[in-house]
Order: C-alpha cells, then sequence, then structure tokens
C-alpha cells in the first residue's frame, strides 16, 4: 500500500479539533488567578499629553493597578525595527517605531495611553470612565500630499518633516527610451488597500512563574520566536525562561505578524509585576485602531509604449501612507514597487516613492502587501495604452510577456528580500490562455452585444500578476519518530488556518512511508522549536515546508541505516512503507518504525560518537531568494447602470505556484484571497475624516464580503517548479488578493462603456455610490 | 484648543450600524462654539455598564417599573438594536425591564379590518406566518433585507418601531400601510398614527412612561399591489434607500390611490404619497412615473453616510420609485 | 450602584446548570467563561460576525446580543453538543471535513449552529438559499465556496 501523499487532497490533520470546538484559541486559556486588561486608547489622532490622573480608577472594587508610560521605567522604549531598510544605494530612512504606552504625544486614534488591571475586562472598562485626560489636541496628518507640503503638522516633530523613507530604484534608462518611444500614457491612480479583520482579533495571555523563574506567554502571533527573543531581551530574562506558544489562531493575514505591539509588550511586564497570570483581549473596535493596516498610494505613473504595444518603459512616483510608525520599514511600498513590473519584459524602469507619517495607525503588511497598489497599477496602464492603440487587453498583454525561455529573469531592481528581484521560473503564456478559454474571452463579445440588446450590462476582466513568495531568512524543524512509530513535527512558525498540521505531516510521511494522520506537527511553541522567523510573505509552505522535508530526509535515512544494520543487508534492499522497514520482496522481515526507534534510544550500550540516539533530526531550509508564482485572473460582472449595483457571474483563478502539496489546501488559499480582494476592490473602506478619526469603526460599517457577495470561482492550474528549493515549491497564500482591483476597474469600465464615455476608473475600493459620482460627468 | 475631563473636539461623527439595528450619534453642543462636548466610543469598550435587571412578569409590571424610573429605564425586547449600543457603552440604561416574558405581547390577530400585532412578535414569526405575509406582502417582501435570520429570530416588531432607525424598513412600511400604534402607560392608553409617531431620529412620540403595545394594520383594499424595493451595500445591511409602495386601482385598472413610503433619506421615515398624485386617475405611464420619481427627489432630505452620498441617493431614491411604482402597479392588476 | 446579580436554571446541550449572574454577562461570555464550552466564539459583540452563533430552544440567536439571565429556563445548543455521545460527526461535521469547509475555524462553530439549524428547516436547499441562510456568518479565510459545498452535499446525506 502506497503511501504518497505529495499533491493529493488529503483532508485536515486539525479538524476534528477546530469542528468539534476543542481547539485551544487565545481566550479561551483560563488560569487560577488570572487578571484581565483594559487600555485606555487616544480618542484623537493628534495630540500633546497634557496630563493623565488615575487616582479615581484605582480606588474602584475589583481594579487592581493602572500604569502609564512613566511607570514603566527603564521598560519603556521604542520598539525594535523589524525589517532595516533594504541595500538601496541613496535611500532615506527615518526610524520611528511604536511605544508601548504614549508619552508626550499621542500620534494615532487608538495609541494607548493607561493599561489598567481588573478582575473582569468588564470591571476594567468601567474604570476607563474613571480615568481623567487632558489632551492638546494638535492638527491631524492625514492628507499625504498636504502632510509633505510646508506647514504641515509634524508627525515626529525631531523628523522635521512627514517624510518616513524615500526610496528611488531605476533600471536602463527611462527618460531616453521614453523619447523615442511612440506612445506615452500617464495617469494618476489611488489605491487603497484594508484591514485584516481576522474573525478572531488579537490577544495576549502572560504568566510569570516567580517560583519556577519562567514566563509563558500565549499571543496570537504569526512570530512567536522572534517575539520570544525580543521580550526576553527588554525583560531581563533568557531566552530559555520565556516560552511564548501561538495557540489556534484564527486567521492571520500579516497584521498579526507585527511583534512588539504594545500589548505584546505590557502584559508580561505587568505580570511580573503583579506576580499574576494577566490576560487581554482586543475587541473588536479596537482591532480597527491597535492593529496595523495597510491604507493607500497615490501614483503618478506612466508608461512608454511602441505603437504595437510593447512597453519601453515606466516611470512611477509615490506616496505611501505608513501611518505614525515604520517598525515594518519598507516592505510594503517595496513590493508594490517591484511587483508592479509583473510578468511583463519592461526594459526601462524609474520609480521612486515616498513614505510618508501620519496620524492613522500604523501601516504593515496586509495580506498581498503592497503588491495590490503596483499591479493596478500597471494593469489599467496597459488596459488603456489597450483602448488607445486599439489592441485588444488580452493580446497587448501577451506582447509584453517574459517568454519562457528567458528564467531566471533578472529585474535589476531590489525586492523586500534585500536580493535583486529575479523571477526563478515561471511560463506565463498558458496561463493566460487557459484564463482566457476558462473565462470564455473569445465568445463574450458576441455574448455582451446580445445581452445589451435586452438591457442587460455585462462586462470582462483580465488581470496579470506576479507575486514574490518564499523568502528568507530560514525556518527549521524537528522530526522525530517516537516510540509509538507516530512521527513528531516540530517548526518555529505558527499557523493560522494554512493548513499546516497536514501540509507538514504530509511531506514528513511520504519520507517515512507513514500515514499523515500519524505525523503529529506542533508549530508555533518556542519551547517545541527554539529558531525561525514566521509566517508571512506566503513561505510556510516553501521554507518551513522544505525544513520538514531536509529533516524528514535524514530520519529516513537513518532509518534505513539502522534497519540495514538490524537486518544485515544493504539500504537498496530496504522499503519503507506502512510505518515498517521491510526487506524488498520479503514483507515478512520487517521492524517498525517505533521498534527501530527504541532500538536507537538503548538502555545499555552506547550511542557511536557523531551520532545522537533516536530517529530525530533538525534541519533548517533557508533560501537565498524568493521563488515567483504568478497568476492570472478573469472575471465577468454585470452592472445595473442606474443603480450601480454589481453582480460576479463568474470568476476564474489560473495559478502557477510550482509543485502543489495539497490541491485542496491550495484551493481554499486561493479562495480566501479572492475573497479578500473582492472585499478590498468593492466593499472595505476605511473612512477618516480630516482629524483622522475613523468613521466606521465597526462591522456593519467596514464591510466584509458575505456568501451573497463572494461568488464560486473557478480555479486552474500549471506547475513550473522552483529551482530555489529541493521540493519546487513556491508560495501561495496571498495570490488569490493581489489583482482584485484592477479586475473590477476593467470589468465595470466594459459593463458601462465607461471608456468610450470619456470616464476611467483609477481608483479603488469602489462602489455604486463611488460610481455614480465619478460617471455623472460621463457621455451618454 | 485644550481639553479636560476626556471631552473630545471633534467635527462630526457619522453613522455607527450593526445588524439590524442602527444608530446615529450625534453631536450635542452644550454651549455655543465654546467648548463641544461629544459622547464618544471609548476605542476600547465592548462590554456593557452595570444596571439592574428587571424581569416583567406582565404588562402592568413593566409598565409600572417604567413609570418608576421613567428614562433610566429600557424595555429589553429583542435586543438586537438595544445590546450592541450597550456593549458600546453608548446606552447606559440604569434599568433594563425584560419584556420577553410577557407572551400576551406576542401574537398576530387578523380581523375583518385590520391585522393587530403584539410588539413582541419577532420578525421571524411575521416571516412564518403565511397568512400575514400574504396579507401584507409589503411585510413579506422586506422581512428578508432586514439583517440575517438570527436577528430576525430575536428582534421583534415594536422594538424595531420604538427604535426609529431613519434607515429602519418597518417603520417606512408602517406609513405606507397607514398603520396606528397603541401606547400606554400603567394608567391611560391612546392611539397614534404611524405618521405621527416618528418625530426623528431614534426619536418616536413615547414618553419616558409609555410603550408601544399593539400595532394595527389595516387590510389593504382589493386590487391593491405593494412593492418593497431597498438599496444596501450587503444584503441585510440598512437601506441607503428603500421605499414601500402601495397601490390600488379602480375598475379601469387606474390608479385610485397611492402610498409610498421611504427609509433612508430623512430623520424619519418619509411619506412622499403625494409625489404619486400625479398618478392618479388613470393607468401610469412613463412620463407620470418619470414625474413622480422627480417629486420624490424634491421631497427627500436625504443625509449621505460613509456609504453613499447625498446626491447618490437621490438618485436612488427616483429610480426606485420608478421600479416600485411600475411593480406595485403590475401587481395590483394582475395579482402578486 | 452595586452590582446585580441573579439566579438563573438553564439547560445547555441538554445538561441543566444552576448559576449567579451578573445582569450584565452576555450570554457568550457566560457559556465561554462561567460553563467553560469554549467552543462558541466571540469576533465582534455587536451582532455582525456571527461567529458566536448559538442555539435558543433549537433557534439561531446571536449569544453576544443576550444576557446570560435571559437564558433562564431555555435550552441552549452549542457546538459542543453537536456530535452525538460517542463523539460522531454531525453529517454536517462530517461534510465540512470533506470539503475543506474551514481553514482557521475560528467563524466554524457559528457557522455550524447556523446551518445545522437551516438544514433541519430547509432539507433541501438551492445553492441560493445556503448562500442566504449563511450571509450572517462572516467567514475571512475561506470565500465560503467550500462551505456552500459542505452544507449541499450535507443536506443530500441527510434526506437519506
Amino acid at each position: 500500500m502506497s503511501t504518497r501523499t505529495f499533491g493529493e487532497p488529503v483532508k485536515r490533520n486539525e479538524d476534528r479539533r477546530l469542528l468539534t470546538g476543542q481547539a485551544l484559541f487565545i481566550d479561551d486559556i483560563e488560569l487560577p488567578g488570572m487578571l484581565h486588561v483594559a487600555f485606555l486608547r487616544s480618542q484623537i489622532a493628534h495630540a500633546k499629553i497634557i496630563r493623565i490622573d488615575v487616582s479615581k480608577a484605582l480606588q474602584r472594587r475589583g481594579v487592581v493597578a493602572a500604569y502609564v508610560a512613566g511607570d514603566l521605567g527603564n521598560y519603556w522604549q521604542p520598539g525594535p525595527i523589524l525589517v532595516p531598510p533594504p541595500p538601496i544605494a541613496g535611500i532615506v530612512f527615518h526610524e520611528r517605531t511604536q511605544v508601548p504606552l504614549a508619552k508626550d504625544k499621542v500620534r494615532h486614534v487608538g495609541e494607548p495611553l493607561v493599561i489598567v488591571i481588573a478582575e473582569s475586562r468588564y470591571i476594567a472598562e468601567d474604570a476607563l470612565d474613571d480615568i481623567d485626560v487632558e489632551l492638546e489636541q494638535l492638527p491631524a496628518v492625514v492628507e499625504l500630499e498636504k502632510g509633505l507640503a510646508g506647514g504641515s503638522a509634524l508627525v515626529h516633530d525631531d523628523v522635521g518633516s512627514n517624510v518616513s523613507a524615500h526610496v528611488r530604484q531605476t533600471k536602463g534608462n527611462y527618460a531616453a527610451a521614453a523619447a523615442a518611444a511612440d506612445h506615452i500614457i500617464k495617469r494618476r491612480f489611488l489605491y487603497e488597500h484594508g484591514i485584516s479583520s481576522p474573525i478572531e482579533t488579537r490577544g495576549v495571555v502572560a504568566q510569570w512563574d516567580a517560583r519556577a523563574n519562567q514566563m509563558t506567554i500565549w499571543d496570537t502571533t504569526q512570530a512567536p520566536v522572534f517575539v520570544r527573543n525580543g521580550l526576553a531581551g527588554m525583560l531581563g530574562l533568557n531566552e530559555r525562561q520565556v516560552r511564548v506558544i501561538a495557540p489556534f489562531v484564527g486567521g492571520g493575514f500579516g497584521p498579526k505578524i507585527m511583534m512588539f505591539y504594545p500589548e505584546e509588550v505590557l502584559l508580561p511586564w505587568v505580570s511580573m509585576k503583579l506576580n499574576r497570570p494577566i490576560k487581554w483581549i482586543e475587541d473588536r473596535l479596537e482591532h480597527f485602531f491597535a492593529t496595523t493596516h495597510e491604507r493607500g498610494q497615490i501614483h503618478d505613473a506612466e508608461i512608454a509604449l511602441t505603437k504595437d504595444g510593447r512597453i519601453v518603459g515606466i516611470k512611477d512616483v509615490f506616496l505611501h501612507d505608513g501611518g505614525a510608525y515604520d517598525p515594518y520599514g519598507l516592505t510594503v511600498p517595496i513590493n508594490s514597487q517591484c511587483t508592479l513590473l509583473g510578468p511583463y519584459v519592461v526594459p526601462h524602469y524609474d520609480s521612486s516613492f515616498t513614505q510618508v507619517f501620519t496620524n492613522l495607525p500604523t501601516v504593515t503588511p496586509y495580506r498581498g502587501a503592497g503588491r495590490q497598489h503596483g499591479v493596478f497599477v500597471m494593469e489599467r496602464l496597459l488596459d488603456f495604452a489597450a483602448h488607445e492603440l486599439n489592441i485588444d487587453p488580452a493580446e497587448i498583454r501577451r506582447r509584453n510577456l517574459i517568454p519562457p525561455d528567458a528564467f531566471p529573469y533578472n529585474n535589476e531592481i531590489i525586492y523586500q528580500d534585500f536580493e535583486v528581484l529575479e523571477y526563478d521560473s515561471g511560463n506565463y503564456e498558458p496561463v493566460l490562455d487557459m484564463a482566457l478559454e476558462a473565462i470564455g474571452y473569445g465568445t463574450f463579445k458576441d455574448e455582451q452585444t446580445r445581452l445589451r440588446a435586452e438591457g442587460r450590462h455585462l462586462g470582462i476582466g483580465l488581470a496579470c500578476y506576479v507575486e514574490g513568495t518564499g523568502i528568507g531568512p530560514y525556518e527549521g524543524a524537528k522530526v522525530q519518530v517516537q516510540s509509538n512509530g507516530k512521527v513528531s513535527v516540530a517548526t518555529g512558525i505558527g499557523t493560522q488556518g494554512q493548513g499546516h498540521f497536514t501540509v507538514f505531516a504530509q511531506i514528513a510521511a511520504d519520507q517515512l512511508g507513514v500515514a499523515v494522520v500519524d505525523v503529529d506537527v506542533v508549530t508555533g511553541d518556542t519551547d517545541q522549536f527554539y529558531w525561525g522567523a514566521g509566517t508571512f510573505a506566503s513561505r510556510g509552505a516553501v521554507v518551513a515546508g522544505n525544513a520538514v522535508n531536509e529533516a524528514s530526509k535524514v530520519v529516513r535515512k537513518k532509518a534505513l541505516k539502522l534497519a540495514s544494520d538490524l537486518f544485515e543487508c544493504a539500504e537498496e534492499d530496504l522499503v519503507i512503507e506502512d510505518g515498517k522497514v521491510s526487506i524488498v520482496g520479503v514483507p515478512g522481515k520487517f521492524v517498525k518504525l517505533g521498534d527501530l526507534a527504541n532500538h536507537a534510544n538503548p538502555m545499555r550500550g552506547a550511542v557511536e560518537p557523531g551520532t545522537e540516539p533516536g530517529l530525530e533530526s533538525t534541519q533548517y531550509f533557508g533560501p537565498k531568494m524568493g521563488a515567483t508564482a504568478n497568476g492570472v485572473h478573469a472575471m465577468i460582472v454585470e452592472m445595473d447602470p442606474r443603480t450601480f449595483d454589481l453582480k460576479i457571474l463568474k470568476y476564474v483563478v489560473v495559478h502557477d505556484c510550482g509543485t502543489v502539496i495539497n490541491p485542496m489546501i491550495l484551493a481554499g488559499q486561493i479562495h480566501g484571497g479572492v475573497a479578500q480582494g473582492i472585499g478590498n476592490a468593492f466593499y472595505e473602506k476605511l473612512v477618516f475624516d480630516d482629524q483622522g478619526q475613523l468613521l466606521n469603526a465597526s462591522l456593519a460599517d467596514y464591510l466584509l464580503p458575505t456568501a451573497l457577495e463572494v461568488p464560486r470561482m473557478e480555479l486552474g492550474h500549471t506547475v513550473t517548479t522552483s529551482p530555489l528549493n529541493p521540493m519546487g515549491i513556491k508560495g501561495a497564500g496571498e495570490a488569490g488578493a493581489i489583482p482584485a482591483g484592477p479586475l473590477f476597474a476593467q470589468a465595470i469600465e466594459d459593463a458601462l462603456d465607461l471608456k468610450g464615455r470619456g470616464v476611467e476608473l483609477l481608483e479603488i475600493p469602489l462602489s455604486p455610490s463611488r460610481l455614480f459620482e465619478l460617471t455623472r460627468s460621463a457621455r451618454v | 484648543m485644550p481639553l479636560s475631563d476626556f471631552q473630545i473636539a471633534k467635527k462630526r461623527f457619522d453613522f455607527l450600524t450593526w445588524g439590524g439595528g442602527r444608530l446615529i450619534l450625534r453631536e450635542r453642543r452644550l454651549a455655543h462654539g465654546a467648548e463641544l462636548r461629544f459622547d464618544c466610543l471609548h476605542a476600547s469598550a465592548m462590554k456593557p455598564a452595570a444596571f439592574k435587571y428587571k424581569a416583567a412578569t406582565c404588562l402592568e409590571h413593566a409598565l409600572s417599573l417604567k413609570a418608576e424610573h421613567g428614562d433610566d429605564a429600557k424595555f429589553l425586547a429583542g435586543g438586537q438594536s438595544l445590546i450592541p449600543t450597550m456593549n458600546f457603552r453608548l446606552a447606559r440604561p440604569a434599568v433594563l425591564i425584560d419584556i420577553n416574558g410577557i407572551n400576551d405581547l406576542a401574537g398576530i390577530r387578523p380581523s375583518a379590518t385590520a391585522t393587530r400585532v403584539g410588539p413582541l412578535t419577532r420578525y421571524r414569526a411575521l416571516q412564518r406566518d403565511a397568512t400575514f405575509t400574504h396579507i401584507f406582502p409589503l411585510i413579506g417582501e422586506a422581512l428578508p433585507h432586514i439583517a440575517h435570520p438570527q436577528i430576525r429570530n430575536r428582534g421583534t416588531i415594536g422594538g424595531n418601531l420604538s427604535h426609529a432607525d431613519p434607515a429602519s424598513e418597518l417603520p417606512a412600511i408602517a406609513l405606507a400601510l397607514g398603520a396606528r400604534f397603541q401606547v400606554r402607560t400603567a394608567t391611560q392608553q391612546r392611539w397614534i398614527e404611524a405618521s405621527d409617531f416618528f418625530v426623528g431620529a431614534l426619536t418616536t412620540d413615547l414618553k419616558p412612561d409609555e410603550m408601544l403595545v399593539e400595532i394595527e394594520l389595516p387590510l389593504p383594499k382589493p386590487r391593491t399591489g405593494s412593492c418593497f424595493m431597498e438599496i444596501a451595500r450587503r444584503r441585510g445591511d440598512f437601506a441607503i434607500v428603500g421605499v414601500a409602495v402601495m397601490m390600488t386601482l379602480g375598475e379601469r385598472s387606474e390608479c385610485t390611490k397611492v402610498s409610498m413610503a421611504f427609509c433612508g433619506v430623512g430623520e424619519t421615515p418619509i411619506d412622499a404619497g403625494s409625489a404619486a398624485d400625479v398618478l392618479i386617475g388613470g393607468a401610469p405611464t412613463e412620463e407620470t412615473i418619470r414625474d413622480a420619481a422627480a417629486s420624490v427627489q424634491t421631497m427627500i432630505k436625504p443625509g449621505g453616510s460613509v456609504h453613499a452620498t447625498a446626491d447618490y441617493q437621490r438618485h436612488i431614491a427616483g429610480v426606485l420609485t420608478e421600479r416600485a411604482l411600475q411593480t406595485a402597479y403590475q401587481r395590483a392588476r394582475d395579482g402578486h | 450602584m452595586g452590582t446585580d446579580f441573579h439566579d438563573i436554571t438553564l439547560s445547555v446541550n441538554g445538561k441543566q446548570y444552576q448559576r449567579r449572574v451578573e445582569s450584565r454577562v452576555l450570554l457568550s461570555d457566560f457559556i465561554r467563561h462561567d460553563l467553560a464550552l469554549a467552543g462558541t466564539h466571540v469576533g465582534c459583540e455587536h451582532g455582525v460576525c456571527g461567529a458566536c452563533t448559538v442555539l435558543l430552544d433549537g433557534e439561531p440567536v446571536r449569544s453576544c446580543l443576550m444576557l446570560a439571565v435571559q437564558a433562564r429556563n431555555h435550552e441552549i445548543s452549542t457546538i459542543e453538543g453537536l456530535t452525538t455521545k460517542d463523539g460522531e460527526y454531525h453529517p454536517l461535521q462530517q461534510a465540512m471535513h470533506d470539503h475543506h469547509g474551514l481553514q482557521c475555524g475560528y467563524c466554524t462553530p457559528g457557522i455550524l449552529m447556523t446551518m445545522t439549524a437551516f438544514l433541519d428547516e430547509t432539507p433541501s436547499p438551492t445553492e441560493d438559499d445556503v448562500r442566504e441562510a449563511l450571509s450572517g456568518n462572516l467567514c475571512r479565510c475561506t470565500g465560503y465556496q467550500n462551505i456552500v459545498d459542505a452544507v449541499m452535499a450535507a443536506a443530500e446525506r441527510m434526506r437519506g
């Protein structure tokens, strides 16, 4: 019986606990003597702190403590820079990171001022009313261009401006090339991404055990190892004294990998101070302010082309809203800058951006992490070029695709992994063809005309993208055969629903000839695995998966060596399957893996020098650079031309993420990403007033798509394996979310014949009301 | 400008909505110019403040409790609008009078001239009552737009009407149907027309000691067609604009009566029946329907929101008027 | 004002409980923390996301919009009561597993409670019926497609 599961839609190991309500999420943790936290958060975006008086709060029954910044002493410090600026010539970067509690100044609505600890969350919230706060309001920096203009208020006075960073990257010589080009198109684009809004908000539970001298922190983090290291340092403890556990996490999507959030930094300190376990669970209202966002960019972009639609070059100058602090460096705008190039040959490129400090919550990566913005600019420029040059939109893309023999393809600019952006492998034209076929591109025009005669307005959209995935630095995995024959796998990253308990089990199961259900995977517990980076940038399967594979291969080798010694035969004569090692052709002569493991861990005798007991191995995988996945999305919508209501009739995704470990889990990732893309394009919008107050801070007004807004999706797949890792896999977690913006813009323009009527859609998100406003000047 | 004691200067505060209930947070200017005081969200408070809970055993008990506590007490019916506001700590009643145990307050009682509905009747009960939705297809058509099944299992018609959210469907429908409400205190009762009941955003004519105890819906005349239509961002969200139309035809299929009311385009539901006067006496034509739509657009005062500009609301009101009048006419002529 | 406590008796998953609750404690918090039935999850506390859905006398309701004290003398069903005594799956649980209808699993209990009640009432739904019934439960991971497939498959199996 074969146990080969790689590439099979194996059902998930983790489901039972989740389906029966037995999985441990952060708020499920109950510890004796546990106290509860609420934060008093600033109601104003920008203000000087004049006075905070907590004395009345301390008198309330059930309140145990309340601390302000001054109470933290030396513990109060700005958080570490998480991603330093990449090695790009001429880069400007002003590092200003978030603080545990605001001191002197608040810089965004929701920034915490006071931490209150009480017997229950209810009482802690009661105590917030008791606190006297005096703030002197300052003008808020909300709009990017105004923030850079002279005389603007300054988010960080000592920086002297609201410039967080400035980066320029070039390839070739755009100015010269554009001067000789046949055609130039210039537009201003506005792209806003939204918030992650997972159904589970964030939370931290900290338990300091003074007698065991041990700190345990449960945290909804995507990066438990880094959090452990940083907090240990801050708390003055050895790393070994701190255990960070990411339990089951109800959705991450990026902002849960932002580290050294104020709450993460404060809870352990409070626990040590009060010698009690402490719990904080972010409520939904807090989530709109206390967890990081992605937001907007303004692009002034131009594309130079030949008259047959070949790209000569692109120039793009953009502003990026970074929020009040910049702990995550430049990851998001660099992704925009790099991902703009897409699957196309762009001989000349001149891209510069300014990351702007604003009095709004900090921006860090959220599924797509800035790629959306870049893809929107490129795809829209190609659409306008197609229209002006009278070339079919699919055809203009086809003409510019990087040919399959050009890989690895060097884009000559620096990516978020600090390496030159190089596409490892890809074959783009078949992906485009599959998508066109699946959406019925060839017959759509006739269909559209026919239905228009019946008064129905259908439109089609198409978008291509390349996505950098699977970046380093590294991940590790420990694989061990236990005496009961089951295999245990531990890795340092966390899991937020991506199926790691199954995918990593498949990898180990295939190497070790056991059933997937007999592989027990532990993720996100720093006591179980010491080293790692985290779950982000579509890298879990690629990097940790390869580490699991490497460790499993070593264990397999050990098992075979042991068995060959035991049976006194050659390793080539052995086979491992069904949890047993046996001699080929002699199934009666076997040893169970568990027994082999015991054999390798003797009660008497010695372990040979240079070997280890047991059947165990820890291996690491560190790709030098990221692998690139790619895809094409296509969509048909129907518009109500009077109400601008939109209905998606058909949505197609064709995707190439290299070798696929579990197609069922992959499809789930695409579905979820597309749903978030649909939300981003047409439903989700953060509405701030001119003083930085979020006006729609609830799930009734920040509109996540429901089962009625997300259509059935049809998925297609091609494979170009990655040469950058032994399994040939590429990441897939963010792909679904990336191209929705240009897709919607195109399809809506097509359905309402907007280009012909003098209206272009240059912004995301859209909505029926916004479309009404934008088309008021449209020709009939 | 210096601030103190948690007073926060803000220019405006927009809609805050959730589920099936909605709340408009309004600025309350205490002193002209000098200081602005707003009751705002804490940006971190989602458990209710403390209150005294009293389960009313019968209507008299509920009313006497309300008389005792006045504005310090609120009735708890479905809770689908009240509890979210309490979780946000925007509403902090000192006393909560739970009326869910008063079974007499629920029920649908048809008669020859009208159907009387108890205020505690859940939306779900209305949806499930085939006789009721047959008599009042306007309500049957609107119910799927009200939030979601879980909300409809608890929310009540009386709670909805008493909450008087400007974007809520049922107040507009009550206007279109010409509903009457019976209102009681511990010692008195009175009847009030729906058109007099809704006086402002989240404000009804109910006095501090009063409860809405019965909703009387006159039976639609024969040859009446109705249509409820709504534009919302997602199904179940608050209406950007909603319209309820009732059209009655005479022997020659000519319009004899049209009532039309809107939600979402004013502080209260808007009675726009007079905009349809142009239809009376004949069959609707494209021109008369367009005229009615144009009239509607002058009668409404949409405020705009984070989801839609006021101009879009006005535009939609016109579109929905046309479509709803056409549909109501077809249904009046051909049957529902 | 002082705190306001009430003694309540209620049945949860067929088992009787007697507790003293403060009047303002939400049913969601009571179930999760007082009764230690943490399978019901909290996502928003304003009645939108549906993660907290439980059955009240067989009907799906949002437990974040009820006070614990209101559950007095009622029957509550939570996800912990969905499997049989022997731990066997409800057909919808099995279908969700078969069709990969969950990823992070946080919204799943609310969806299971909503949709099992839905299937009891609507044994032969169309896909549109299912999506409409599901529209009061937000999922951020799955894009809903596999959940819809799971519900349709469970419906078919339950029809026998």
